[in-house]
C-alpha cells in the first residue's frame, strides 16, 4: 500500500514538472515579430529588441546553460569569475563555520538556560527581540564594526543561525520529564553525570529540532550576506550574473542553492532520527 | 646602521636615531612623515634621494668604515662629495632611484564597481600596466558605493574606484566618519548619460518631467550633481518636483523594466545596456550638460601613502599609463574585449564597444557618433573638486562655511599627479585650475560662494 502511495506521488510530482516546464516553455517562446529597423542599428541592439526574445529565458535556454557549469564546475579565470562548485565550496565553508561557531555556543548556553527558570524568564526578552532582525540589517553594523568583510559574513550567519538553536535547546532542556529527574536524584546522581545521561538524551531530539531549523536559516542567509559583500561565494555569483542581466544563471543559481539547501536539511533529519526514542 | 644615515657625516654615531629606528636623527623622521604625506616637499625629497645615492657611492668606494671616516675626517664633507661626483654621474643615478622606488607592498588589491568608468582600473590588468609599474595587483569586483567606500576604509583594498566626489565626501564625514582620502587621478571624463522608458519618448523637455521618478547611482555622485543641475536649469526643483532615488546602477535597467523608475542618469555600459535590451532610450549624453566633467576617479587613503609611498607611486603611474592608452580612439575595440569577460565588467562586448568607440544605437531607431562619449583624462584638476563642494553646498549636504581651496588641495593631489606625469615624458597642465562652464554657463573656481549664490534654484538653508 505504501509503496503504491510512494509511486502514485512520484507520477503526480513527475506530472507537475512536465506542466510547469511546458507553461514555462510556452510563456517564453519569442514572439517571432522582428521589430522593423536599418540592419546597422539592429547589429547595435540585442536581441530582446531585435527578434521580439522574451527576456525571460525558456527552459530549454537554462538547460543548455547549465549543462555548460556542470562540464566545468572547477574553472578559476581570476578573483571576479570562478566555477560554480568553487563558488558552492565557498558558500559551504563559510556556512560551516558561523554555523559551528553558533553551535558551539547556543547548545551549552541553551544547556544553561533551560536548568535555570529564572535566567530563562529573564534572557527571554532579548532573544525575542534579536530573533526576527533580518540578516541584511546586521550587514552594515558588522561592516562597520569587524572592520573585515568575510568575518562579517560569517558574524551574519551566527547572529541569524544562534536563536533557533538556543529557544530549541533551553525549552528542550526545561521540559524534561519531572519524573526522570526524580528518579536520577533518589539513585543520588552527580549533577554533572545527570546532564549528560538524563537531560541531555531527553532533549536531543528538541535540539536537533533547533539545529536543523538553524541551518536552513543559515543557508538563506549566506546568498544575502554574499551579495552584498561580494567576492566570492553563490550570492557572488547570483550578483555578478544579475549585473550583466543575466537572468538564465540566475535561474541556475536559484536551483542549485535548493538543491544544496535540501542536502544540509536531510543531513540533520537523518542525524535526529538516530536520537529520537519511543516514549 | 640605517641606510639612510649621512656617510658624510665624519661624527655619526650608531645608535643616535628617532622612534621609529628608521631615520637619522628625529628631524629626519619627521621630515620623512612630511615628505611620505604628499606635502610639497618635492625640492628636499630629490635631495634626500641623492644623498642616499651618494651616501651607496660613498660607501662602494670606501667599504670599510674606518677608512671612510679618516677620509671624510681629513678633506670635509663638500670636498668628498664633489670628489665622489667626479667619477660617477650622481644626477643621473639620483633619477633613475627616484623614479623606481622599490614598492613597500607588492600584492594589492584594487576594487572596482564594473561599469565602464573604471576602464583604466580594470584593463591595467589585462593588458598588463600593473606588471609593468612593478606591482602585482588583484582587482576585484564590488556590489556598491557603500561597499567599496567600507571596504577601503576597512583596508581590504590598498585602493579603489570611487566616484569623483566620494572621496571629498569622505574626507569630510559626509555620510562616513571622516577620514583622510585622496584623488591621485580621476578615470574617466564625459561617459553618462540620461535614459529614459520607451514610454515617454514624446516627452523630450525636461519642463514637462514634474512628478517622474529617476535613479541616480550614489547622493555623492556626479550624476546626482549633473542631473539635479540639469533639471534645476529648466526649472524643475530636483527636490520637490520629481522623485530622485539612490539606486545601483545594475539594478537600474531592471527597474527601468519593471516601470518602477521613470528614467535615470547613470553611467555608462548601463546606459547602453538598457538601450540594448530595449526598455530605454538616450535622451541626452552627460557631455553635452559639461563636455569634459569628471565621472569617476581611483582614490586611496592618506594612510596608505603613508605607509607605502613607494607602492602609491607605482600604482599612479599604472593608472595613468592605462589612461593614456585608453585615452587614444584606436585602442578602444581591443580595451571592449579585454574588459568584457565575467572577471572584469561582465557585459556584452557590443554594448562596450558601442560606449568606447561612440558609434552607438540611441534607442530610438538610430546610430549616433560621437567619439568622444567617454574619454580619458587623468589629471585631477582642483577646479573640478571646487566644484563639487560648490553642488555639495547648494543642495544641502553641507552646512555651514567651506574652505574650497584647502579642501581641494588636500584632496586632489594636482601636484604629485603632476610630477608622475613628468617623470612618465608626459606634459601635465601647469595650473591646478582651470575654469569651464556648465550649460554655457562660466565656472571660475576662485569665486565658488558667488557662484553658489546666483543659482535660483537650491535647497532653502
Amino acid at each position: 500500500m505504501t509503496a503504491s502511495l510512494r509511486l502514485r506521488a512520484a507520477i503526480v510530482s513527475i506530472f507537475l514538472l512536465a506542466v510547469f516546464l511546458g507553461a514555462w516553455h510556452l510563456a517564453t517562446r519569442s514572439t517571432g515579430t522582428a521589430a522593423n529597423m536599418s540592419p546597422e542599428y539592429a547589429k547595435l541592439m540585442g536581441l530582446t529588441a531585435t527578434q521580439g526574445k522574451s527576456a525571460m529565458p525558456g527552459p530549454l535556454d537554462v538547460g543548455a546553460k547549465l549543462w555548460e557549469h556542470l562540464k566545468r564546475p572547477f574553472y578559476d579565470n581570476g578573483p571576479n569569475d570562478k566555477g560554480l562548485g568553487i563558488q558552492l565550496a565557498f558558500s559551504l565553508g563559510r556556512v560551516m563555520l558561523g554555523y559551528l561557531i553558533a553551535v558551539a555556543i547556543a547548545i551549552p548556553l541553551g544547556f544553561l538556560i533551560g536548568m535555570s527558570p529564572l535566567m530563562s524568564k529573564a534572557l527571554d526578552p532579548f532573544i525575542q527581540i534579536m530573533k526576527p532582525i533580518s540578516p541584511l540589517a546586521w550587514m552594515p553594523l558588522a561592516l562597520y564594526t569587524i572592520k573585515d568583510s568575510s568575518l562579517s559574513a560569517i558574524f551574519v550567519i551566527f547572529i541569524c543561525s544562534v536563536w533557533p538553536m538556543l529557544i530549541n535547546t533551553a525549552f528542550g532542556v526545561a521540559s524534561v520529564r519531572k519524573e526522570w529527574i526524580n528518579v536520577a536524584r533518589t539513585l543520588e546522581v552527580g549533577n554533572f553525570r545527570r546532564a549528560f545521561t538524563v537531560i541531555l538524551p531527553a532533549a536531543a531530539p528538541t535540539i536537533l529540532t533547533g539545529m536543523r531549523i538553524s541551518i536552513g536559516i543559515a543557508w538563506l542567509v549566506i546568498v544575502a550576506a554574499e551579495m552584498l559583500v561580494g567576492g566570492t561565494g553563490i550570492g557572488y555569483f547570483v550578483w555578478n550574473e544579475w549585473n550583466n542581466l543575466s537572468i538564465t544563471n540566475v535561474i541556475i543559481a536559484i536551483l542549485l542553492i535548493g538543491l544544496v539547501g535540501m542536502v544540509l536539511d536531510q543531513i540533520l533529519a537523518r542525524v535526529s532520527r538516530l536520537v529520537t526514542f519511543p516514549e | 646602521m640605517s641606510i639612510f644615515d649621512d656617510p658624510f657625516d665624519a661624527d655619526s654615531r650608531v645608535n643616535a636615531g628617532c622612534i621609529c629606528g628608521q631615520h637619522q636623527s628625529p628631524a629626519e623622521h619627521e621630515h620623512a612623515l612630511l615628505a611620505l604625506r604628499c606635502e610639497p616637499v618635492v625640492e628636499s625629497q630629490e635631495k634626500r634621494y641623492e644623498n642616499v645615492v651618494a651616501s651607496a657611492v660613498l660607501r662602494a668606494v670606501f667599504p670599510e668604515a674606518a677608512t671612510r671616516r679618516a677620509f671624510l675626517k681629513s678633506v670635509g664633507a663638500a670636498t668628498a662629495l664633489a670628489a665622489v661626483s667626479q667619477f660617477f654621474p650622481l644626477k643621473t643615478a639620483t633619477e633613475a632611484f627616484a623614479e623606481s622606488g622599490t614598492p613597500e607592498k607588492k600584492d594589492l588589491k584594487v576594487g572596482f564597481i564594473p561599469i565602464t568608468c573604471a576602464t583604466p582600473i580594470i584593463m591595467a590588468a589585462p593588458l598588463g600596466f600593473y606588471a609593468k609599474a612593478g606591482l602585482n595587483v588583484e582587482v576585484v569586483k564590488t556590489a556598491g558605493w557603500a561597499v567599496i567606500r567600507d571596504k577601503t576604509i576597512n583596508k581590504e583594498y590598498d585602493a579603489s574606484h570611487m566616484l569623483a566626489p566620494m572621496p571629498i565626501a569622505i574626507s569630510l564625514g559626509l555620510g562616513a566618519q571622516p577620514i583622510p582620502f585622496t584623488v591621485p587621478a580621476i578615470e574617466n571624463i564625459n561617459g553618462q548619460g540620461i535614459v529614459l522608458s520607451m514610454k515617454h519618448k514624446d516627452k523630450r523637455d525636461p519642463k514637462d518631467w514634474k512628478g517622474l521618478k529617476f535613479a541616480i547611482p550614489f547622493d555623492y555622485s556626479m550624476h546626482n550633481y549633473l542631473l539635479r543641475y540639469y533639471l534645476a536649469e529648466h526649472g524643475i526643483d530636483p527636490d520637490t518636483d520629481v522623485q530622485l532615488r539612490s539606486v545601483p546602477p545594475p539594478e537600474m535597467v531592471a527597474n527601468l523594466r519593471a516601470d518602477n523608475i521613470d528614467g535615470f542618469l547613470a553611467p555608462d555600459n548601463i546606459c547602453q545596456r538598457a538601450i540594448y535590451d530595449g526598455v530605454g532610450f538616450l535622451h541626452i549624453l552627460s557631455k553635452e550638460i559639461w563636455d569634459g566633467h569628471p565621472c569617476c576617479s581611483f582614490a586611496a587613503s592618506r594612510e596608505f601613502i603613508t605607509a607605502a609611498p613607494n607602492s602609491f607611486a607605482a600604482l599612479t603611474r599604472a593608472i595613468v599609463d592605462a589612461t593614456a592608452y585608453a585615452a587614444k580612439a584606436e585602442n578602444r575595440k581591443q580595451i571592449a574585449e579585454a574588459i568584457a569577460p565575467a572577471n572584469y565588467i561582465n557585459a556584452p562586448v557590443t554594448v562596450l564597444e558601442q560606449v568606447l568607440t561612440g558609434t552607438y544605437a540611441d534607442g530610438l531607431g538610430g546610430v549616433k557618433t560621437d567619439p568622444k562619449r567617454v574619454d580619458f583624462d587623468p589629471f585631477p584638476w582642483q577646479s573640478f573638486a571646487v566644484w563639487m563642494l560648490t553642488q555639495m553646498k547648494r543642495w544641502g549636504q553641507i552646512k555651514g562655511d567651506v574652505d574650497y581651496k584647502a579642501v581641494a588641495e588636500q584632496i586632489y593631489l594636482a601636484t604629485d599627479t603632476r610630477k608622475v606625469m613628468t617623470e612618465m615624458g608626459l606634459t601635465p597642465p601647469k595650473d591646478s585650475y582651470k575654469s569651464f562652464s556648465v550649460m554655457g554657463k562660466p565656472f571660475d573656481p576662485t569665486k565658488p560662494d558667488d557662484y553658489v549664490a546666483s543659482f535660483k534654484i537650491k535647497k532653502a538653508s
